[in-house]
Parts: C-alpha cells; sequence; structure tokens
C-alpha cells in the first residue's frame, strides 16, 4: 500500500497519460473503445444508405465520391464492410469488455491493490492504441483501408491494395496488446485475491475474465502468425497461402505457388470463434452480477455457472470449422464439427437459463442496470437459438453467407454483449465517478435501442433465409433479392434511428461525469469487494486490506439485519 | 416483381426449391426453427412473468434459496435430446444427400464451372465425354481456361460465360474450381452453396424437378465486381438441353 502515498507526487501525465494505475488504464481503454464503437457504428449506418437504396447519391457524404456522381463505389462500400467488423471486433467490444471492465473492475473485486504487472499494463493499452490508430490510417493508404471483410480471405485478401497490408500491421500489435492483457490477468487473478477469497468466492464476472483471459492467450498466437504469414505473402513474396497456377485479370500470377488458401480459413476461425466467448463471457460476468445485486437474492446455481463458463471455454477451441462447412471439407470433418458445435449449446443454455431461474423469488429493482441486464437474456437467447440452424451442416449449405449469419451474431454481440457493457457502464459509473447517471435519460436510451435493435436484426433473418448473400454492394441485381428489398429499408431506417437513440446516453454520460447525483461507496446497496472501496478509489484502491469472509452474492440471508451481507463486513 | 416472386415464400420463408434434395435441408430448417421458436416463447413468457411477479414492491421481500425445482435441468436434457434426435435423422442424412454421394453412371451430365473475378467460365466435355486439357501458360482472353489445343478431346468442349445449361431429371455433377480468388458457387432455388477455392476441385451434385431460368450468385466476397458476379442457369428438359448443346458446340 506504499504506492498510495505517492499519488500526490506524481506529474500529471504520469496519473493521467502514462499511468500504471489500472483503474486509469481501464478508463482509457473504455473511453478509446466507446470512440471506436461511435466510429464503426458511423461506417455501417453509411454503408447502410447504399444497402437501402442502391445507386442513390449519399447525402451529406456525396462529396467523398465526386468520382462517381456522389455515389457510393464498390471499392468503398467493401472497405467500410471489413473496417465495420474490424473496428468493432479488435477496437470496440473486446477492449470494452476486457480492458475496460476488466481492467477497471477485476483488481477491485478480487481485493488486489493493482495488476500484477502495472507496466505490462500500461504497454497492453498503448500498444493497442497504436494498432487502433494504424487502423484508422489505413483509410489514407492508397486504394483505401482494407477491403476483403474482416476476415481477410486470401487469396483475395494477398492481391488487395496497401490498406491490406496495414490492416496486417494493425492486428499484430492489436493481439500483442491482447497476449499481454491476458498474461497479466491470469497472473493476477491466481497471485493477488484478497485473503479468504477462494475461487469458488469469486464473483462470477472475475470468473469470466479469468476464462476469457485463458482464450486470449490461447486462441491470439495462431492468428498473430497466421497474420505475419500473411504479411509475408504480400511484401516478401511467399506462397503460403498462394496455389500454383493462379491466373488474376488474365495474367498468370508471378509467385512460387504451392501454398492453401484454406490454410488461413482455420488459422483465422481458431482465434475467431473463441474469439466470439471472448466477447460474451463478460457480458455474462456483467450481468450476472447486476442480477445477483438487483434481485437481492443470491444467483441459482452459482457452480453450474462457473462449470458451464469453464466447459464453454473449453469447447470454444473445438468448433472453429463450422464456419468453414462449405470451404470443400470431408463428411466426417464437417460431422464432427457439427456434432461439438451442437455440444457447445448445452453450456450456453445452462447459463441463460441460471440466469432466468436466478430471477424467481428475487425483489427486482427496475433500475436501468437492470434493464439492460434484463434484456440481455432474450437477445442473447435469441443469437444463440439462431446459431442452431447454422451450426446444422445441412442447413448451413443455404445459410452460409447470407444475411442469416449477420443477423445471428449481431443478436449475440450487439442487442446482446453491447447491452450487458451499457448494463455495466450504468452500474459501476458511481464507483468510478462518485456520481450516478440519470434514470430516466437512462430509460430514454434503453427502450428504444431494444425497438430499434431488433428493427435491424429480426427483418435480417428473415432477408438471410430468403437466400439473399452477406457483403453485396447492390444486392437488388439478382432476383431473389428484389421481393425482400424492402426490408432493407425498414433495417437501415431502424439503424439510423439507433444512433438516434444513443444521444441520451452521451448526453447524460458527460452530464453525469460533472453534475450527476452525488453518491456515497456502495449506493446499490452491493455485496462484492469493489463496493468496499472509496469512489473513485485512489491509486492502491483500498484504505485496508480487505479479507473476504463470505460467498460474492449473500442477498436476503435469513436472520441477517439487512439484505445484503458484504463479502468484507465480518458480522452480516 | 411477377418473375422474381417466383422465388419468394413469404416473410421468414426459405426460397422455392426445385431440387430433389432440398426437402431435406427445408425440413430440418423448418423442425430447428419449432424448436427454437418453442423455447424462445417459453423462456420469454417465464422471463415476463417472472418479472411482474417479483417486482421490487412494499410488502415484498426476496428469498434467499427460493428454487427448489430441478425444471432448468429437464429442460437442458430435453434440448440436447430434441438436438442429438434433429443431428441424426435430418441433419446427417441431408448433408449426405447433398454433399457426399457422388452419382455414377452414363446418365449422370458432367460440366466444369471455373470461376474468375467476376464472371463464371462453363466448360463442357462435348460428344466424347472428356474434357480436353488445360494448362495456365495458355490463358488469354480469347482462351479464358487455357485450353490446350493440341489434345485431341478439347476439339469439341463447349464454352460460355455466365450462362449455364442443364437438363431437369438427371443427375448433375459440377467439377468446380476458380482461377484467382475464392468464390461461391450459390443457387438458392436449388439449394446448392459451394466454394470456388483456387487449386482445388470440388464437385456440386443436385437434381433438378422443375425447368425454368434462374441467377448463378456468388456468395464469397471475391472483390468490387463481387455483388455483379451474376449467372443464369437455365434447367430445361432433355431435348431442350440437346438443342442448346448442339447448337454451341464447336464446328470441327
Amino acid at each position: 500500500m506504499s504506492d498510495h502515498n505517492h499519488e500526490h507526487h506524481l506529474p500529471f501525465w504520469r496519473k493521467y497519460i502514462f499511468s500504471v494505475d489500472h483503474k486509469v488504464i481501464g478508463i482509457q481503454y473504455g473511453l478509446t473503445a466507446l470512440t471506436f464503437l461511435f466510429f464503426g457504428f458511423c461506417l455501417i449506418m453509411m454503408l447502410r444508405w447504399q444497402l437501402a437504396f442502391p445507386g442513390k447519391e449519399v447525402p451529406g457524404f456525396g462529396w467523398l465520391f465526386k468520382n462517381s456522381g456522389g455515389i457510393m463505389p464498390p471499392e468503398f462500400y467493401n472497405q467500410l464492410g471489413a473496417m465495420h467488423g474490424t473496428i468493432m471486433v479488435f477496437l470496440g467490444v473486446v477492449p470494452l469488455a476486457v480492458g475496460a471492465f476488466g481492467n477497471y473492475l477485476m483488481p477491485l473485486q478480487i481485493g488486489a491493490p493493482d495488476m500484477a504487472f502495472p507496466k505490462l499494463n500500461m504497454m497492453s493499452y498503448w500498444v493497442n492504441l497504436v494498432g487502433g490508430v494504424l487502423m484508422l490510417a489505413s483509410f489514407f493508404a492508397p486504394g483505401g483501408a482494407a477491403s476483403s471483410g474482416w476476415t481477410s480471405y486470401p487469396p483475395l485478401s494477398v492481391i488487395a491494395t496497401t490498406g491490406q497490408t496495414m490492416w496486417l500491421l494493425s492486428m499484430v500489435f492489436l493481439i500483442t496488446s491482447s497476449l499481454l492483457g491476458s498474461i497479466n490477468f491470469i497472473t493476477t487473478i491466481v497471485l493477488m485475491r484478497a485473503k479468504g477469497l477462494s475461487f469458488m468466492k469469486m464473483p462470477f464476472f472475475v470468473w469470466a475474465q479469468f476464462i476469457t483471459a485463458f482464450l486470449l492467450l490461447l486462441a491470439f498466437p495462431p492468428l498473430e502468425g497466421a497474420a505475419i504469414l500473411q504479411l509475408m505473402d504480400r511484401v516478401a513474396g511467399t506462397s503460403f497461402f498462394l496455389p500454383t497456377g493462379l491466373v488474376v485479370g488474365g495474367e498468370a500470377l508471378a509467385v512460387s505457388g504451392g501454398g492453401n488458401a484454406i490454410l488461413w480459413q482455420h488459422l483465422f476461425w481458431f482465434l475467431a470463434h473463441p474469439e466470439v466467448y471472448v466477447l460474451i463471457l463478460p457480458a455474462m460476468g456483467i450481468v450476472a452480477e447486476i442480477i445477483a445485486c438487483n434481485t437481492r437474492k443470491p444467483l441459482y446455481g452459482y457452480r453450474s455457472l462457473v462449470y458451464a463458463a469453464l466447459f464453454l471455454g473449453f469447447m470454444s477451441f473445438v468448433v472453429w470449422a463450422h464456419h468453414m462447412f462449405l470451404t470443400g471439407m470431408g463428411t466426417f470433418m464437417s460431422n464432427f464439427f457439427m456434432v461439438t458445435t451442437m455440444i457447445i449449446s448445452i453450456p450456453s443454455i445452462i447459463i441463460l437459463t441460471v440466469l432466468i431461474i436466478s430471477l424467481w423469488g428475487g425483489s427486482i429493482r427496475f433500475n436501468v442496470p437492470t434493464l439492460f441486464a434484463v434484456a440481455f437474456l432474450p437477445m442473447f437467447g435469441l443469437g444463440g437459438l439462431t446459431g442452431l440452424p447454422l451450426g446444422f451442416n445441412a442447413t448451413d449449405i443455404h445459410l452460409h453467407d447470407t444475411y442469416y449469419v449477420i443477423g445471428h451474431f449481431h443478436y449475440v454481440v450487439a442487442p446482446g454483449t453491447i447491452f450487458a457493457l451499457f448494463a455495466g457502464i450504468y452500474h459501476w459509473f458511481p464507483k468510478l465517478t462518485g456520481r450516478q447517471m440519470n434514470s430516466f435519460l437512462g430509460k430514454l436510451h434503453f427502450w428504444p435501442s431494444l425497438l430499434f435493435m431488433n428493427g435491424i436484426f429480426m427483418p435480417m433473418l428473415a432477408y438471410g433465409a430468403a437466400g439473399v448473400s452477406r457483403r453485396l454492394y447492390d444486392p437488388t441485381v439478382y432476383a431473389h433479392a428484389q421481393p425482400v428489398q424492402w426490408m432493407n429499408v425498414v433495417m437501415s431506417i431502424s439503424a439510423w434511428s439507433l444512433a438516434v437513440a444513443q444521444l441520451p446516453f452521451i448526453i447524460n454520460f458527460f452530464y453525469s461525469i460533472f453534475k450527476g447525483k452525488k453518491v456515497q461507496e456502495n449506493p446499490w446497496e452491493a455485496t462484492t469487494l469493489e463496493w468496499a472501496a472509496p469512489s473513485p478509489p485512489p491509486h492502491g484502491n483500498f484504505a485496508t486490506e480487505p479479507v473476504v469472509y463470505r460467498g460474492p452474492y449473500e442477498y436476503s440471508v435469513p436472520g441477517a439485519p439487512k439484505d445484503f451481507s458484504p463479502q468484507f463486513q465480518k458480522e452480516s | 416483381m411477377n418473375e422474381t416472386s417466383q422465388y419468394y415464400n413469404g416473410f421468414g420463408g426459405l426460397p422455392v426449391d426445385i431440387s430433389t434434395h432440398g426437402w431435406q435441408i427445408d425440413k430440418l430448417f423448418y423442425s430447428v426453427h419449432i424448436l427454437m421458436i418453442l423455447l424462445f416463447v417459453g423462456w420469454l413468457s417465464f422471463l415476463i412473468y417472472t418479472l411482474i411477479k417479483f417486482r421490487q414492491r412494499p410488502g415484498h421481500k426476496a428469498e434467499y434459496n427460493p428454487v427448489k425445482t430441478k425444471l432448468g435441468s429437464y429442460l437442458e436434457v430435453g434440448v440436447a435430446l430434441v438436438e442429438v434426435s434433429l443431428l441424426v435423422f435430418l441433419a446427417v442424412p441431408a448433408w449426405k444427400a447433398a454433399k457426399t454421394l457422388r452419382p455414377t453412371g452414363s446418365n449422370v451430365v458432367q460440366v466444369r464451372v471455373v470461376a474468375e473475378q467476376f464472371a463464371w467460365n462453363i466448360h463442357f466435355p462435348g460428344k466424347d465425354g472428356v474434357f480436353g486439357n488445360t494448362k495456365v501458360e495458355l490463358v488469354d482472353i480469347d482462351n479464358p481456361l487455357g485450353l490446350d489445343p493440341e489434345d485431341p478431346a478439347s476439339k469439341d468442349d463447349i464454352f460460355t460465360i455466365n450462362d449455364l445449361h442443364l437438363p431437369i431429371d438427371r443427375p448433375i455433377y459440377i467439377k468446380l474450381t476458380s482461377k484467382d480468388v475464392i468464390h461461391n458457387f450459390y443457387v438458392p432455388v436449388l439449394r446448392v452453396k459451394q466454394d470456388a477455392v483456387p487449386g482445388m476441385v470440388y464437385p456440386v451434385i443436385f437434381q433438378a424437378k422443375q425447368t425454368g431460368s434462374f441467377d448463378i450468385a456468388c456468395a464469397q466476397l471475391c472483390g468490387l465486381g463481387h455483388y455483379r458476379m451474376k449467372g443464369a442457369i437455365t434447367m430445361e428438359t432433355e431435348d431442350d438441353f440437346q438443342t442448346w448443346l448442339s447448337e454451341n458446340a464447336p464446328s470441327i
């Protein structure tokens, strides 16, 4: 705790910019990630104009496309699509869920003064930022940003413009950052838990971050390797992913050949499927915390939750090829990955069921965090359920690469994870600032968001079932897309309305930082350790080292004087 | 709109199916969706009932350990059993019919389809039933597949671009590959979708029940012209197909 006394001596740039304090780093991650989320959302709003009104001048942004008379050209459309996916996943949701929430809350929830390696933590943020800036800068590369989808399948990505090289370099930075973070998370959780905090007394959020860190640690290196191989294919003339005999635009491609285009997909999806659980596990952690606190009762089946999450994490490494059913894989492999995919649906259903049953018998406070956390349940449910027809290899023959896929994973990540992240922001805002966010503006944020999220993604499922492929600059070229084109208009208008629905949040966020209602350190009367620290916690977190006396969710304990018995209080 | 609506089966439905194997895919699709809808409606009703019943209000207190039921476990086992039966009885046979069974015999129509940015090259073997050799060095504008004129088997081969004619009621065996990047051969009404990967030749097998002209869509992002990589597939009667073949056969 000696660091505590030093904090006043630190100059501004050490305290707020190049800080080693996990809370400052968490906030840096959070603000950066929210900015990227907003930017990524702007990209897709622009793209959705072209989908709703193909070939019409883009209102307000026509000046970007002088050469094509104000109409978005297909190369730009492809850049928007690729960069939306990349930014939302690697610079938006993951840094927010892991970098921000994990960094800020995990050490507090385990009663640690900081992360195990504070300087590594700082480095992880700055490496991430370099990756982000590089990604943004790629829009100004000759030929624009990467345009081969967020999946960057070769050979297309290898023959793409310079933006792809920057994409690969940026990915190397982002992955390095995640690796540094994950080592730090694992070490901290294993070694720095407060006295009395056994693994089975950890809040589920810490478990979620723990498993997530293992996924990041084990899944990201193959993609880092693959990104470097693809980089070599582009700049050093290797042919890891280029088969012999390629003819592009009527000319034989001057490469040695002998590579395999499908190899990249295996390496990519070996990362990108565990990545799905990197996106969803922290969200489940946040929702579990908020539900326990606002139902005023323990979670139903905390142990099943933990075991299900562990099993989920393990299984997420053996399902990756269900993204590749149509790459020509044999029947045996295809059936193998179908079976593992069906198996992984079981722990997901367990987690969802446990969270829903946890509400039973509670005394539910409908504050803004609860609204978002409860809405997460059916929205994630839809996302999970729509994964079933994609996981069956036979139905995937029709649905693969249609908008059904886009609808499916957006239900998981957008009204799923992002709702959970919003719930988390409203819930822990008082801890970060000592002030509460406005509840009316919060509800004004929640209800329209719920409506418009479904306005986007519900028609998208039907649009995909009708057989319309993703990544089409102008889907109306195809006869089967014409009768369902009206859905595109509904989806686009919902997307733009969703943007308007975020205004109350943005206003609320900045207003509450300065003018929000001041609150004590434990305004929600919660039980976990972060609420023992002052709001905001100082450098070093706790005035006295906390000791843990009981499980994380001891609410409404029979015979206790209050309806909550914090982990950190000896007598309840 | 009249011509296009022949594909459309209403909100949430799959397109019309004219293949012999597609019903298995469709049956699985609709069966899974029944399971999904039952689960979702069940969850949602329980959720809403719970939220109302246990809302915070004066005189109502939370209970420490209110749930004694094993309902959750029964639900999980039930879902697992349904998934297993869908997998064993619908998914595995449907995949087998769509992707595994190789048609054999003289009745099979063989054709090569070679994808490139942004067109579909169609290559029929002609009367001799043998595809002529192709070589990368020979590729130019007039010879997009690099056909070897020295090979006697190449003399009667038939080539078209973006125009594939095939007979109904006969097994079709397409040998699919790509010249440059990964494409995907997708015909929604035939329930056929397969990546075309450079360096690999993959089978696409189906049999159609109805005549008609439909779109071949590229379903894998292949560059800036991906969206307009559209071919036409015409399923016609045996007589019409034979007429088309003879009209397009090279004069030797």
